[in-house]
């Protein structure tokens, strides 16, 4: 069935860093629904790259400091 | 529960509904004949309509609840992740289509009546609809990521 994604991000402890910035916030923001940004954080989804770039640009961050990646992860 | 999501239940419980109520029309008219010689075409007719009929007045109900409940921030929108749901939930199912063609043009080759050329495409589009609608409910419900 579905391969379980090997990037993994940082969204959640991001948006707390960020003055407990909400999901709905976030999403808002990048223009998608909270569904998707709750997907996201919890691994259900893998965004684009142009989302990814938008999640990263709303946290004033690098991609790298978002989103990783490692393939020795199951 | 997104918008585009629980408009994903409401056409995976139509289908097969309108299915149902369609072999029962159908049934319930036979009055001893032969099912080829069944009048099918009403019934198929009314069931088509009614469950696109049903799929539009179901969504816009959803629409209004889901509205209401998340206090108009939910406006029914859809983004990236679900077009792209729907997109593997129309390729999974599309499946049964083509199957359904197929098996139309096998009875057509042996010119087998028109009421089963007309049901085996009519059961290939329900098939088709339910198949669709559980892997995007999969899809919503364990992940979308590379295959």
């Amino acid at each position: 069935m579905v391969k379980p994604t090997k990037v993994t991000n940082g969204i959640r402890a991001l948006r707390f860093a960020a003055g407990e910035m909400t999901q709905a916030d976030l999403a808002e923001r990048i223009g998608v629904t909270r569904q998707t940004v709750i997907a996201i954080e919890q691994g259900r989804y893998s965004p684009s790259l142009e989302m990814a770039f938008q999640i990263a640009r709303v946290f004033g961050v690098g991609l790298d400091d978002v989103f990783s990646y490692d393939p020795e992860e199951k | 529960m997104s918008y585009e999501e629980k408009n994903t239940w409401v056409f995976a419980f139509i289908a097969p509904v309108g299915f149902i109520v369609y072999l029962v029309l159908l049934f319930t008219q036979l009055d001893g004949k032969p099912l080829a010689e069944a009048d099918y075409v009403w019934p198929m007719l009314g069931t088509i309509l009614g469950a696109i009929v049903a799929g539009i007045l179901g969504g816009i109900v959803v629409g209004i609840v889901t509205g209401i409940a998340s206090g108009g921030k939910d406006d029914g929108k859809s983004d990236q992740r679900d077009k792209q749901i729907n997109r593997f939930g129309e390729y999974i199912g599309s499946a049964f289509l083509v199957m359904g063609a197929l098996g139309a043009l096998v009875l057509a080759w042996f010119e087998a009546p028109h009421f089963w050329i007309a049901n085996v495409l009519y059961l290939a589009f329900v098939l088709q609809a339910i198949l669709s609608s559980i892997a995007k409910l999969v899809a919503y419900r364990r992940g979308l990521h590379s295959w």
